[in-house]
């Protein structure tokens, strides 16, 4: 918010997933930061391509997975055998075996929403306004083309320097995007 | 049949992985989006018709559920013994035809199965709706519908909990569990595609629907590679998932101490015609969709042929199950346990038994027919004796091991009343008008994914119109863009060969593209042809790279001595060459300069050899016809 500028950053546009994979490797030596391709589908192997580190996913769905089927057992447990214990059918209180199921449903349910909702939160989903969505022509990015933009946050930006680096990468077009 | 050879063109293959497309006609990014977007923005008149013969049934729900909630369970006829009847019956029919969702959008997720991609979304969908429709029948076989949130561990004024060792609380679990993780799994594939639907937008309302759903999704790769982390650890989650939910349902009546259910193959056996009735439901929704909305070269006879052949595995294990219940039922000299089994097949029931076993054992046996597994027609009746004959199975099931009590007392037989075929019925209903608002509305094909999987999503491809003559022109970029993905898994050693005008030759290791042609090998083409090369480099320019490697005198003949060469070596070398030369012909035919002599020598040869890679791509395309032709 603070440095925030009137151009949000350049976009370049790309015919072929080949293309970007090219041109990303260019931007990534150049050593920008703040920036990001934009594709129809995952291009495989793009992330090192782009310098990117792994994702953080599967950590939080570890942790959630074994939450699920620790919190799932335990409340069994509690439910069963500490708050109110009842005989049936002359089962232990703890009949831990019996209690299998539950506390592998109740991994898997958390373990998804660790997925699901950890991702929407490493990428601050729902962002319904984004700077980007300024250019007509990104839409194309979810039906057959292939972006890159990079922020005029980062601080190797520079308008002029920054447009040639990507018009050397053999892109369509290079526009300003507004903020 | 000595040996099949499939209908085969070179077009037909993926040039960087060699394998046979998936989707056929080689549409563009955007002619699949047109595509998949066209049922959506116009629909077509027919799917009103659809639309309104679902809604009366499901209408017919509401009406007998709505009675049912007035009167009673009583008008169901359900009576001690047979206290489950048709609404278990029906609940385990609906879940067991989910599970073939999530089986091809979990399990063939990890088993990289790219042919998932053309159904997965639909398969999907067909899940979500059919557990929907699998959680009403318990909901209103408890007769008391307002009181359904007991078996849930909530707090409530009398101290009380669920009971965790029932096999029937575990249902309500695994059930719902199913249920969410499924619509989780469902919806997250859809976001880039719902992004794809807002982005063609034209009416406000669209835009802020699909808007709303789409999350903003800007098809970030930063997003990206979470999303495909989180993809891939949903599909990991939901395959045990799957397996538990149908285990889990068996549960319900083999921990029971009843004969005829209490036995161990349960789990496993219950899995098996889960996966068998619900491909056999994507194969009767896809079959007509795909003619309705145009997308056979999408949803190929392949695709057809793949689900036709699990319905084959699945249907024999099946088979196999029915048989080993049997042998057990006899092997465990239980006398009660027999007598289910006997009484099963010859009692009372037997008219449904055999329904059963001809639907599920004999009728998926036709598949060994190739002609019928490529017949979407053929495959279409199929399914619907499968369908059928699951239900069935799940009657037999249910109605005989409760019919006879253990006093003959107590034994009843169970007469179904109307309200049982309008409740099953109208669950038909309820299940058709959902997934027909869902391909009004929602892109019934996973956009993204199939991108992902045409040929020139792949960075290393290049496209073979474009290669002529790359030699020349593109080079910069090219190389570029060839030597990044070179340090990379995915077979580099292919990028190389799309360039072998430019860079060189490799070794065709499997020289002929058809059959027929084996016997002329390219090993002798090959020959002809370096020997020519290598004369040539001698010749002339080459001399002094005696020493070097056969590669290195083709390059230095071609990039110094062509030129010169040319016209002497033209003759000599086309003699060598003249059996590959009618092949190459045609190949050959696009290029203005080949008619140029002094290129012409030094491409020639390499062409020669190299021509599989850079234009036919040989050496994929006899794996192809290989894999086609066992299978």
């Amino acid at each position: 918010m603070a440095k925030r500028s009137k151009t949000y950053g350049l976009l370049a546009e790309y015919e072929t997933s080949g293309a970007l994979y090219a041109a990303c490797e260019k931007v990534r030596d150049a050593g920008y930061g703040a920036w990001d391709a934009h594709t129809p589908f995952p291009v495989h192997g793009l992330e090192k391509a782009m310098g990117m580190k792994s994702s953080w996913v599967p950590w939080i769905v570890c942790v959630m997975g074994f939450s699920g089927a620790i919190g799932g057992f335990l409340m069994q447990y509690w439910m069963s055998a500490v708050d109110y214990p009842l005989i049936i059918s002359a089962k232990p209180f703890n009949s831990y075996p019996a209690f299998v199921p539950v506390t592998f449903e109740a991994a898997i349910l958390l373990g998804s929403f660790g997925a699901v909702f950890g991702m929407f939160g490493l990428n601050r989903l729902p962002t319904l306004y984004h700077s980007l969505f300024n250019s007509k022509n990104f839409l194309r990015f979810s039906d057959d083309r292939f972006f890159i933009s990079i922020e005029a946050r980062d601080p190797k930006y520079g308008l002029d320097k920054t447009r040639t680096l990507l018009e050397s990468t053999g892109a369509l077009s290079v526009e300003e995007v507004d903020d | 049949m000595s040996h099949y050879i499939p209908p085969f063109h070179e077009d037909d293959l993926d040039p960087v992985e060699g394998r046979t497309n998936l989707i056929l006609t080689h549409p563009t990014y955007s002619e699949l989006t047109e595509t998949v977007a066209h049922p959506i923005e116009n629909p077509h008149k027919v799917w009103w018709i659809f639309f309104m013969a679902a809604l009366s049934l499901l209408s017919l729900a509401g009406l007998s559920v709505g009675y049912l909630l007035w009167e009673g369970i009583g008008i169901w006829g359900n009576n001690v013994p047979l206290g489950w009847g048709w609404p278990i019956v029906n609940f385990v029919f609906w879940v067991g035809i989910g599970h073939a969702g999530t089986l091809i959008s979990a399990v063939l997720f990890l088993f990289r199965q790219k042919w998932r991609t053309s159904i997965n979304r639909a398969a999907e969908a067909m899940t979500i709706f059919a557990v929907i429709c699998a959680l009403m029948f318990p909901t209103i076989h408890v007769g008391r519908v307002w009181v359904i949130y007991w078996p849930l561990p909530l707090p409530n004024q009398m101290d009380l909990w669920p009971n965790f060792r029932s096999p029937l609380l575990w249902d309500v679990f695994a059930v719902s569990t199913y249920f969410t993780v499924s619509l989780l799994f469902w919806y997250v594939g859809l976001i880039p595609d719902i992004a794809t639907m807002r982005d063609r937008s034209k009416t406000f309302i669209r835009k802020v629907a699909y808007g709303i759903f789409a999350l903003g999704w800007r098809g970030s790769h930063r997003h990206w590679v979470n999303y495909e982390a989180a993809y891939l650890l949903l599909a990991a989650m939901a395959t045990p998932l799957v397996l538990s939910v149908h285990s889990i349902v068996s549960f319900d009546f083999a921990v029971s101490q009843l004969p005829g259910w209490h036995t161990t193959i349960f789990p496993p056996y219950f899995v098996a015609g889960a996966v068998f009735s619900g491909f056999a439901m994507v194969l009767t929704l896809m079959i007509p969709l795909r003619v309705w909305l145009k997308m056979d070269h999408i949803i190929t006879t392949k695709h057809l042929e793949n689900m036709a052949k699990i319905i084959l595995l699945t249907g024999t294990l099946v088979g196999y199950a029915y048989a080993m219940e049997f042998f057990i039922a006899w092997y465990s000299g239980n006398p009660y346990e027999s007598f289910a089994f006997v009484n099963r097949a010859f009692g009372d029931y037997g008219w449904a038994y055999w329904i059963m076993l001809s639907c599920n054992v004999v009728t998926p046996q036709f598949i060994w027919v190739k002609r019928i597994r490529q017949s979407p027609f053929a495959l279409f009746i199929l399914s619907i004796f499968v369908n059928i004959g699951m239900w069935f199975e799940r009657f037999v099931i249910v109605a005989t091991s409760l019919h006879h009590d253990f006093l003959p007392s107590s034994w009843g037989y169970l007469t179904p009343t109307m309200w049982y075929v309008t409740t099953l019925l109208g669950s038909f209903g309820l299940f058709f008008t959902l997934f027909l608002l869902f391909v009004r509305f929602l892109p019934i094909i996973a956009l993204s994914e199939i991108k992902s999987i045409l040929p020139q999503a792949n960075p290393h491809y290049v496209d073979p119109k474009d290669d002529d003559d790359s030699g020349q022109s593109a080079t910069g970029e090219v190389e570029s863009h060839a030597g990044a993905p070179a340090d990379e898994e995915v077979s580099s050693a292919k990028v190389v060969i799309a360039d072998s005008a430019a860079i060189d030759v490799q070794p065709p290791d499997k020289p002929d593209k058809k059959p027929d042609k084996a016997e002329k090998a390219a090993e002798e083409k090959a020959a002809a042809d370096k020997a020519a090369a290598d004369k040539a480099a001698e010749e002339k320019a080459a001399a002094d790279k005696a020493a070097e490697d056969k590669a290195a005198e083709e390059k230095a003949a071609a990039d110094k001595a062509a030129e010169e060469k040319a016209a002497d070596k033209a003759a000599e070398e086309k003699a060598a060459a003249d059996k590959a030369e009618a092949e190459k012909a045609e190949a050959e035919k696009a290029e203005a300069e080949k008619a140029e002599a002094a290129k012409a020598e030094a491409d020639a040869k390499d062409k020669k050899k190299a021509q599989s890679d850079a234009f036919t791509f040989k050496p994929p395309a006899d794996k192809a016809t290989d894999e086609e032709g066992s299978s």
